[in-house]
Parts: structure tokens; sequence; C-alpha cells
């Protein structure tokens, strides 16, 4: 029971920066604008959160500073594949190699410790919020522990990222905007001759991809750990972006990929090298690949087909 | 859909334009240099004396330019056909693992020279099968393939972890990594071809990948350009409509395409393995793979753009060494930040200044232009 209960806290607590990338690329993705570039504003953010709360002291201006990086180059990849029509995937890969090589060269050249940020403590830090009367019910058999251990006792981002979810749905379901940016993902034409600028749309699409994996960031140095470390993302954005395509688009079932696929991440640090009843020891190289390969079982078509914003990766030109 | 943008005549579009996109992608670089307080006009000093200032600094230069050649001819290839190979990086990877089977097969059996063509059929039989598999899946499931390669890199690098610190490993040893081959699976040395030119050197890692990857640039120009199977890559790339009415199989195009842009990534693996570290080693790639992007995006996936490309990230990687003796604030990682810069300015915003570019030429000469310049306004 124990044991379960700390995997599914860890599993929570790994999550959380997969889902913020993953909701974060969904915004993107359904206004048609393909993001490979999320590790990239991931890392970045990361650095930026954890060198301007070491600077200042302050978990709150580190997150400031980690959504600005993030946005600037969100914004360039805005700038390269909506204003000058570039190509979509380039730019994503551009902007990961000068996150992965300016994080390293910026860190070493303000901190010199080796690309690590130094180490935050007190304000510098999101801290653990406990829920309200999580330590009355703790001794409840069954829901004591699943409300005091699981669901509190985690810092203010992680709530946050979970309160995005059902507030993704709503906004692109309920909302008005939310019904255009479908729409320009789907058929921009349409969009664009109802008389709605699918520039202006997807930029502000690509704003919020921008915000969200800057959240994501802060959440690993200001929050989950206490600075940055160099490639301290470690794929995470692609994880997000199988997951966001193993929950084909749709942000209720990205929470549920991103905590399966954190589940696994979870259980593959917990039974490291455990000898199982019949399969014997499980390779914790194959737990690491599973999320890719079910990614491309699924992506394959044979468990359901996930069908992409059908403008996604095209840039949209006006005169014809 | 029509191209957005007007045509320029070839020496600008070939030669001017990448120029100027490669200029500003290294005066960005440079401000990043001035960020951390050095000064670019030395980093560029350093870099070049690094790369060219000595017989070894040459080797270095051409040794890893050679890594970069496959790589960057693997990812031209499938550009040719519409195609976006990412996966360049994970079928070098493993690409490695068919040049450690066959070395470790036969080392002490064959000498070198019937060891080299073995493995160099290994490496790209390996290396397109594990480009095979996400072909496959966009041609007949429609999956994107620039997810599944991403996938692939990834499922490529826990295999190889999991055949480094398992299978492949010898018993007596910790290190994750193949026993040292014997001697007869090295391959042979170019000091000789640098000494020619009156270099002199005490080692370099250079070997005969180096010709065989030149040689796969004629390969490969020859089969693009000059074959049938390069006239359908071409014509499917162009325009996949136009492919199939003109009867071109889709699934076989794509299928055939991927695979031999597999192969050529997977023989970049004969560079470092059987020809510098003699063992299969965790890591050997070391971002190889996607250099190829940034090199083929450079060579306009020419081969005669991608050699020079790929000598000039070479240089970058051996000067880049160089100047972090002198300036401990520029690491390895400049050169990433370079990379990117490159894949940018030379790939994602390649017409940034394309229309400027036009207005410019045609106030210079209007009729070169063939057209009324004034028509097309802000792309």
């Amino acid at each position: 029971m124990d044991t379960l209960v700390q995997l599914l806290d860890a599993t929570v607590r790994v999550s959380v920066p997969l889902l913020l990338a993953c909701l974060a690329g969904l915004y993107s993705e359904r206004s048609g604008v393909f993001d490979i570039g999320l590790e990239g504003k991931m890392l970045a953010g990361a650095f930026a959160g954890a060198a301007a709360a070491a600077a200042s002291g302050s978990a709150w201006t580190g997150l400031a500073a980690a959504i600005l990086v993030a946005v600037f180059l969100a914004l360039v990849h805005g700038f390269a594949s909506i204003t000058h029509r570039g190509n979509q995937i380039v730019s994503g890969v551009a902007i990961n190699f000068v996150a992965a090589g300016s994080t390293i060269i910026l860190g070493q050249a303000w901190f010199r410790q080796g690309g690590r940020t130094p180490s935050l403590v007190g304000d510098a830090r999101f801290e653990p919020i406990e829920l309200y009367g999580a330590e009355a019910v703790r001794d409840v058999p069954v829901l004591g522990p699943i409300y005091s251990d699981i669901i509190s006792g985690h810092s203010v981002l992680v709530y946050f990222a979970f309160f995005m979810v059902p507030f993704t749905w709503w906004a692109l379901f309920r909302t008005r905007f939310g019904l255009r940016l479908r729409a320009v993902g789907e058929n921009p034409a349409a969009v664009d001759t109802a008389g709605v600028s699918v520039t202006w749309l997807r930029y502000r699409a690509v704003i919020i991809t921008g915000v969200l994996t800057g959240i994501a960031g802060a959440y690993l140095s200001v929050a989950q750990n206490a600075g940055f470390v160099k490639d301290m993302t470690a794929g995470k954005g692609f994880i997000a972006l199988a997951a966001l395509i193993f929950a084909k688009w749709k942000p209720v079932p990205a929470m549920f990929a991103c905590l399966l696929f954190g589940f696994l991440e979870a259980s593959s640090i917990r039974f490291q090298g455990m000898d199982w009843p019949l399969v014997g020891r499980v390779p914790v190289q194959l737990i690491n690949a599973l999320p890719f390969v079910l990614t491309v079982i699924l992506l394959a078509g044979f468990i359901g087909r996930a069908i992409p914003p059908k403008a996604g990766g095209v840039a949209y030109v006006k005169e014809r | 859909m029509s191209t957005p943008y007007a045509k320029l005549p070839a020496w600008a579009d070939y030669g001017l334009i990448p120029l100027i996109n490669l200029a500003v992608a290294f005066l960005v670089a440079g401000l990043v240099v001035l960020l951390v307080g050095e000064s670019p006009v030395q980093a560029a000093t350093l870099l070049l004396k690094g790369a060219f200032g000595s017989g070894a600094g040459i080797g270095y230069t051409l040794y890893y330019a050679t890594s970069f050649i496959f790589t960057g001819l693997a990812v031209a290839v499938a550009f040719h056909c519409g195609l976006f190979n990412i996966g360049g990086e994970g079928q070098a990877y493993i690409g490695g693992l068919g040049v450690a089977i066959v070395c470790l097969s036969f080392d002490g059996v064959f000498p070198w020279w019937i060891n080299f063509p073995l493995a160099i059929l290994g490496s790209a039989a390996i290396g397109a099968f594990w480009a095979m598999i996400p072909a496959i899946l966009q041609a007949k499931r429609g999956s994107h393939i620039v997810i599944t390669t991403i996938m692939f890199n990834f499922i490529a690098a826990s295999l190889m972890v999991y055949l480094l610190v398992g299978p492949l490993k010898p018993m007596n040893s910790m290190a994750p990594q193949t026993r040292t081959f014997a001697q007869d699976a090295w391959l042979p040395k170019l000091d000789w071809l640098l000494e020619l030119f009156g270099a002199t050197i005490r080692s370099t890692p250079l070997n005969l990948s180096f010709l065989l990857a030149l040689v796969m640039a004629v390969v490969v120009w020859v089969l693009i350009w000059r074959t049938k199977l390069g006239y359908e890559i071409r014509t499917y790339g162009f325009s996949p409509k136009a492919a199939k009415y003109a009867g071109i199989g889709e699934a076989r195009i794509i299928v055939v395409t991927m695979m031999i842009s597999g192969a050529l990534a997977g023989m970049m693996a004969l560079n470092p393995v059987m020809g510098d570290q003699h063992r299969l080693q965790l890591d050997f790639v070391t971002g190889a793979g996607f250099v190829g992007i940034a090199v083929a995006l450079m060579g306009r996936s020419h081969p005669a753009g991608i050699v020079p490309a790929a000598i000039l990230f070479g240089m970058l990687y051996q000067g880049g060494a160089e100047i972090s003796f002198v300036m401990p604030n520029i690491s390895r990682d400049m050169i990433v930040i370079i990379q990117g810069l490159v894949i940018l300015f030379a790939g994602a915003l390649e017409h940034m200044f394309r229309p400027s570019l036009q207005a410019v030429l045609a106030s210079l000469a209007p009729k070169s232009m063939g057209m009324s310049a004034t028509k097309r306004e802000g792309a």
C-alpha cells in the first residue's frame, strides 16, 4: 500500500511537466502550427527560471523569466513559420538546438558550475502546499492517503497544470476563440473568408504555447528540483509530443496520456533491477522506450487512429 | 501549391541567399559570444587556427566532416522526396550495431579490406532497416514520418543502451562498450593523404571512410540527377500528385528513398566505430545525425553543397574544441548554438531576405529579373 501511494505520488510529480508541455503543444497544433520545439522551449524556460530565481531569490520572478524566455522562442517559431512561411519542423529543430546550446554556454559563463545554476533555497523555490485538512484525514482508510499523500503536498504549479486541463477543454470547445482556433487548424481559408485574421490567431496560439512551456520549464527547475542542470528536460518535450498524439489532440485524454507516461517513468525509477514473477527482470530501457513504442503503434493505426489537424504543418498563403 | 515567391537568378538563389543566411547566423552567434564576455573576432581567429592551423587540426576537421557528409547526404536524399528524415541520429546509432557485428565476428578472420565492405553492408543494411519501418508506416498507414523517426531515435537509444550494458559488453568489463576490435578490423588512417600536401602530423583519426564519404557524395549525385529512380524521387518530392498521375508507385518511392537515406546515415557509424574508437561505445554519434540536417539545408541538398557545408561544420567542431582551451566560457556547446542558428536562418527563415534582395536586384537590373518587381510587395 505504501509503495503504491509513493508510486502514484511520484507519478503526479513527473507527469506535470509532460502535461504542461502537452497542453502547450495542443494549442499550437490545433491552430495548424506543428511544434517539435517544445523540448527546447521547456529547457530554455527551466534555465531562465532557475537563473532568475537564483538571482532574485523569488520563485515567482523565476516563473516570470521562464515564461518570458519561452514566449520569445515561441515567437521566433511563429515568425519563421507563420510570417515567413518557413518549414515548421525545421524551425522547431532549430529552436531545440539553440536552447540546448545556449543554456549550457550562458550557465557556464554566468554561474561557473559546469552548466548548473546555484541551488535554490527558501523562497526561491515553489514549496509544497498542504491542502486543507490533509493531516486530519490521513488515517481514514483508502481515501485518507489518496487525499493527504497523493493529492495534497504539491507545489502550486502542479495544481495549475491540472486546472489547465478542464480550462483548456472549456477554452477550446466552449469559447469563440476556441472554435476559431480549431477552425484555423482545419481550414484556414474558411476562417480567413469569415474575416478573421489567420496570422493573429496562430500567433496567439503560439504565444499560449510559449507561456505553458515556460511554466513547464520553471516547474522542472524551480519546483521539482532546486536548480537547473544541463539537458534537464531529457526528452520530456518529445514524450509530451508523443502524449499529444496519443491523446489525439484532446485535452482530457492528454492528461491521462501524460499520467500514463509519467507512471511508466516513475515505475521505471522505482522498480529498477527488480525481479518480477513470471517475466523476470524487465530491462529499464524497455520501460523508457515504451512511450515511444506505444505512440508509434498508435500512429500506425493499430489502436485507434490519430488524425492530426488537417492544416497542420502548412503555412497559410492568402493571395492565390 | 504554387511557390509564393518569384524566381531569382540562379547565382543569387544558390550563392547569395545561402551566404547571406549563413552570415546572419554567424552574426547572431557572435552576439552570443559577446554576451558571455569574449571577443567574437578573437574567437573566430582561434576557430580558424584550430581547424586549419596545423596538420593535425586539418585531420580532425576532416574526420568530423566525414560523419557530417554521410548524415547530410542522408537528410538530403529524403528532402528530394519531400520527406524529412529527422531520424538520422538513430539510424546512425543503430548502424553502429551493423559495424560492430561484422567487426566482432570477423576480426582475426579476414583482413581489413574484406571486413571494410562487409561493415559497409552491415551498417547500411541496419540503418536502412531502421528507416524502413517509419517509411512503411508513412506509406501504408499514413503516420507522419517526422514524428515516427523522432520516436525511433529514442527507441534506438534505449535499445543500444540495453545492448551495451548487457549482451554486447565483455564479461569482465564495467564500461558500457564492446571489446576493442582486433587490428584487422581497423580502417587505415589517411595521414599519408595530408602528408602529401606537406603537412606533418602525429596522429589524427582521419581514416579511409572519408574517401568513402566522398564516393557516396558522387553516388548520390548520380542517383538523384542521372537515374530513373532519382527522377522519380524528385518528381514525387516536387508534386506527389503528379508522380501518382505519372504512374510512380507512392509506397515504393517513399520506402526506397527512406531506405537509401537510412543506409547513408547508418554508414556514418563506420567513421567513429571502425575508423577511430575501434569499439562500439555509448553515444558515439554525438549529434552528428542532427548536424546532418543543418548540413543538408546549408548545402541546398546538393552533394556539391553538402561536402563544403560538412567541412564547415567539421571546422566548427574541431576549432570549437580549440577555442575552449583559451576561452573557458566557450565550450563545444557553442557549436550547438551555431548549428541551431544555421538551421533557423538557412532553413526555416530561408525566405526572409528574399523579398528585399529581389527588390534590390530589380532596381539594379530590372531586365535580369524577367518581371516587374514592383508587383510583389511584402511577403
